[in-house]
C-alpha cells in the first residue's frame, strides 16, 4: 500500500530544532523589487533560511508599519494579484526546497473563497498561512479548508494574550507558534521588549512546535537575544526596507548574519 | 409581510452572516474587556441615569421633531418631518455615541482616547466629550479630509485634541480608521478607541447602535404626539450608518413603516468612484467585521468617493448588511448633485443648512414624499448641520 506523504511544516521544523538549530524566517513582500528578482531573492535567501514568509499584499494592512505598507502599495501598483503571487511562489519553489508560508490579510482569502484559496495555495506548494486579522474565534472555517489541503494555519500569541488563552492558541497552532514580541505593528526596534521572552515562556509549556518571535527583530544581536528563549525568529521590516532600497545583496547578508549569529556552533563545524 | 428583525448581535458578535471580530490577536483581550464592561454598564441603572442626565443637560435632548412646511410644499406630497440631530450639542448625532463611550472609558479606568473622523463631526464630538471628562484625546483624520473640512480641524484643536493627518492610501476615512487601529494595537492597555460609527469589531456595532437608538426612541414618541401616528416612511443617510441605525431601531418592529437608507453615489457617472457599499459592493472583511464592501475581484479595497466626507467610506455597518439581506430596509442612492440640490432646497425653504451627508437623505425624502402623496408622513433624519460644508457648496454653485 502506498501512502502519499505530504510535507508537514511543523514536523520538518521540529526536527531542525531537535537537531540544535535556531530557525530563521525572513519575510518578503511578493513580487518586489520585480517578479524575477523576487524569485531569485527567494532562492538566495533559502540557502540561509528555514522557511520564507511571503506577503501577499493587501490594500489596508492594519497590522503593518510604514515600511511594509509602502512595500504592499508598491507591489499593488505594479499590478500584482493573488494568483500572480501564488504563481511566483510556485516558480521559486521549483528552485528552492525552503518551505513557503503565505502571510496575508483575511479579505483577499475571503474574496477568493476559502476552499478555492486553499487549493490554489496547495497547488503552488505553499506549506502554511499566517492571517494577522483572523483571530482564533473566526478561523474555524478557514482552518477546515486548510486542513483538507494539509496546510498549516499558524496562530499568533500577543503580549496581551492571557495565559489560558495562550495555551489554547499554542495547542491550536500548526507549523509553528508565532510569538508577537511587543504591542505594536511591524517595524524595526533597537531593543527587544521584555514582553518577548514572557510571551515565549507562556507558550512553551503547551506545544512541541517551534516558537518563533516576530515583530521588531531587525539585527543579529536582537535575534540572538530572542533565541535565548525562542526556537527562532521572523525578520520582516529589516528585510523589506533593504528590498525597497534595492539592496538585495544586503538582504542576503543580513539573513546570513542572523542565521550565523543564532547558530554559532554550525559556523564552527563549517569552518573546520 | 415584514420580516421580523433583531437589534442585537449574537454571542459571537454576528448580525446574521455579518459582523464578528476580525482583528489582530493583540486587540482580543481589550475587546473582551470592553464587551464585559459594556454588558455590566448596560445592566446598571446608575449608568443609564448618568447617560440620561448627559443626554438632557449636555446634548440638549430630546432634539426637536420639526415639520418642514415649506419643504413639504416644494416637494408636493406627504408631510416631511425632520428629526433635528443637527441641533444636538456639537452639531450632529455623533455626540450621542461619544458621551456614552467616554462614560464607559472612565468606568473601565482607561486614561486616553483615540478616534478617527471623516467629516470631522465625530472628531469634534469625541474631543468635546473628552474635554468634558478631562481625558486626553487624539483624532486621526485623512489628509484630504483635513483640507476639505478645515473648520472642524480647528474646532478639534480648540477643544484640546491632537489631530493627526493621515497621508496613506486615499487620505480619507478608511485610512484614518487604519491608522487609529495601528495606534490602538500599540496603546490598547491604557487607551479606549472611540469608534464613530456602527462599524468595527464586536462589540462596537452593538454599542454604537445602542447609544444612537435614542434618536429613534424619541422620534417614534414625537411622531405619535405631533403627527398623530407613525410615519409611512423613515429615511436616513448611510456611510458607516450610525444615524440610520439610531433612527431605524425606533421603527424596525413597526411593520407598516417603510425604512430607507441612502448611500452616496458620488458623481453618479458610470465607472466613477462612489460610496454605495450595499448597493454595489459584495460581502468582505474590513476593519474588524464582515459586511458589504467596495472591493475589486482580488479582494483589494476600492477607493470610495462622495462630496460628503462622512459618507466617503467603502464599507458599512454589519447591522445594515443584515437589514439589506432580510429586506427590512431598502437601500437607495443619491448623487453629489442630488445632495447639493437638497442642501439648497432646505436652506431656502426652511432656513436650515444641513450637512451634505444628511442632504442625501433629504433628497430621497423629498422623492418619497412625492410618491407617497398628500396625507402621508415622511420622517427624515437630519443627522448634522452644514456649517462645515459651506465652502464645498459655495464652490459648487453660483451664490
Amino acid at each position: 500500500m502506498s501512502i502519499e506523504v505530504k510535507f508537514d511544516l511543523g514536523a520538518h521544523l521540529r526536527q531542525k530544532v531537535a537537531g540544535g538549530r535556531k530557525l530563521v524566517v525572513p519575510y518578503l513582500t511578493c513580487g518586489l523589487p520585480t517578479p524575477q528578482d523576487f524569485i531569485d531573492l527567494y532562492v538566495s535567501l533559502g540557502e540561509h533560511a528555514d522557511a520564507i514568509e511571503v506577503g501577499i499584499p493587501f490594500s489596508d494592512p492594519v497590522m503593518d508599519g510604514p515600511v511594509i505598507q509602502e512595500a504592499s502599495n508598491r507591489a499593488l501598483e505594479a499590478g500584482i494579484t493573488v494568483d500572480g503571487c501564488l504563481g511566483l511562489i510556485k516558480q521559486a519553489l521549483k528552485r528552492s526546497s525552503t518551505p513557503a508560508v503565505v502571510m496575508t490579510y483575511y479579505n483577499p482569502i475571503h474574496s477568493a473563497g476559502l476552499e478555492a484559496f486553499a487549493a490554489k495555495a496547495a497547488t503552488a506548494g505553499v506549506s502554511g498561512l499566517i492571517v494577522p486579522d483572523l483571530p482564533f474565534e473566526e478561523c474555524a472555517e478557514l482552518d477546515r479548508a486548510l486542513v483538507a489541503q494539509e496546510l498549516a494555519l499558524i496562530q499568533l500569541v500577543a503580549p496581551t494574550t492571557p495565559g489560558e488563552r495562550a495555551s489554547m492558541l499554542a495547542a491550536a497552532s500548526r507549523g509553528w507558534v508565532y510569538a508577537v514580541s511587543r504591542m505594536g505593528v511591524t517595524g524595526m526596534q533597537n531593543a527587544l521588549a521584555s514582553a518577548a521572552s514572557e510571551v515565549v515562556n507562556r507558550i512553551k509549556p503547551f506545544t512541541d512546535l517551534p516558537v518563533l518571535v516576530g515583530v521588531g527583530i531587525s539585527s543579529p544581536a536582537l535575534a540572538t537575544e530572542a533565541c535565548r528563549v525562542a526556537d527562532g525568529v521572523i525578520v520582516g521590516t529589516a528585510v523589506v526596507k533593504r528590498v525597497l532600497d534595492d539592496d538585495l545583496p544586503g538582504v542576503v547578508a543580513l539573513i546570513q548574519a542572523i542565521s550565523e549569529a543564532v547558530n554559532p556552533s554550525e559556523l564552527k563545524i563549517e569552518n573546520r | 409581510m415584514t420580516p421580523t428583525t433583531t437589534t442585537a448581535a449574537d454571542e459571537r458578535g454576528r448580525w446574521g452572516e455579518y459582523g464578528g471580530v476580525f482583528v489582530p490577536e493583540s486587540l482580543m483581550e481589550a475587546l473582551r474587556q470592553l464587551e464585559a464592561a459594556r454588558v455590566e454598564a448596560w445592566a446598571d441603572p446608575d449608568f443609564h441615569a448618568e447617560l440620561d442626565r448627559l443626554n438632557r443637560q449636555v446634548i440638549g435632548r430630546p432634539t426637536p421633531l420639526y415639520l418642514a412646511t415649506r419643504l413639504t410644499e416644494m416637494a408636493g406630497g406627504a408631510r416631511i418631518w425632520l428629526k433635528r440631530e443637527d441641533m444636538a450639542f456639537t452639531g450632529a448625532h455623533k455626540i450621542n455615541n461619544t458621551l456614552g463611550q467616554l462614560l464607559l472609558t472612565r468606568r473601565m479606568g482607561k486614561t486616553r482616547v483615540l478616534a478617527e473622523t471623516g467629516a470631522g463631526m465625530h472628531g469634534v464630538a469625541t474631543a468635546a466629550a473628552a474635554a468634558y471628562f478631562g481625558i486626553p484625546c487624539r483624532v486621526y483624520m485623512g489628509a484630504e479630509d483635513t483640507r476639505r473640512q478645515s473648520h472642524n480641524v480647528a474646532r478639534m484643536k480648540m477643544l484640546g485634541a491632537e489631530v493627526f493627518p493621515v497621508t496613506n492610501g486615499t487620505e480619507t476615512l478608511k485610512d484614518a480608521i487604519n491608522e487609529a487601529l495601528r495606534d490602538w494595537v500599540t496603546s490598547v492597555e491604557d487607551t479606549h478607541y472611540v469608534i464613530g460609527s456602527v462599524v468595527g469589531p464586536h462589540p462596537f456595532p452593538q454599542m454604537v447602535g445602542d447609544l444612537q437608538s435614542v434618536i429613534g426612541r424619541e422620534a417614534r414618541v414625537q411622531m405619535i404626539d405631533q403627527a398623530g401616528g407613525l410615519p409611512d416612511a423613515v429615511v436616513a443617510c448611510v456611510g458607516g450608518g450610525s444615524n440610520a441605525i439610531g433612527i431605524f431601531r425606533g421603527f424596525v418592529d413597526d411593520a407598516g413603516v417603510k425604512i430607507y437608507g441612502v448611500e452616496a453615489a458620488g458623481t453618479g457617472r458610470e465607472g466613477a468612484p462612489h460610496s454605495a457599499a450595499i448597493g454595489l459592493g459584495r460581502p468582505g472583511v474590513l476593519h474588524g467585521a464582515r459586511s458589504y464592501l467596495l472591493q475589486d475581484t482580488d479582494g483589494q479595497i476600492m477607493p470610495a468617493h462622495s462630496v460628503a466626507p462622512g459618507l466617503d467610506y467603502p464599507g458599512v455597518g454589519p447591522e445594515h448588511s443584515m437589514l439589506k439581506d432580510n429586506g427590512r430596509v431598502k437601500y437607495l442612492t443619491a448623487t453629489n448633485d442630488d445632495a447639493i440640490d437638497a442642501f439648497r432646497a432646505l436652506a431656502k425653504s426652511e432656513g436650515i443648512l444641513p450637512a451634505l451627508e444628511s442632504s442625501h437623505a433629504v433628497a430621497r425624502g423629498m422623492d418619497l414624499a412625492r410618491s407617497i402623496g398628500k396625507g402621508g408622513n415622511v420622517l427624515v433624519c437630519l443627522s448634522g448641520r452644514g456649517d462645515k460644508d459651506v465652502d464645498i457648496v459655495a464652490g459648487a454653485i453660483d451664490l
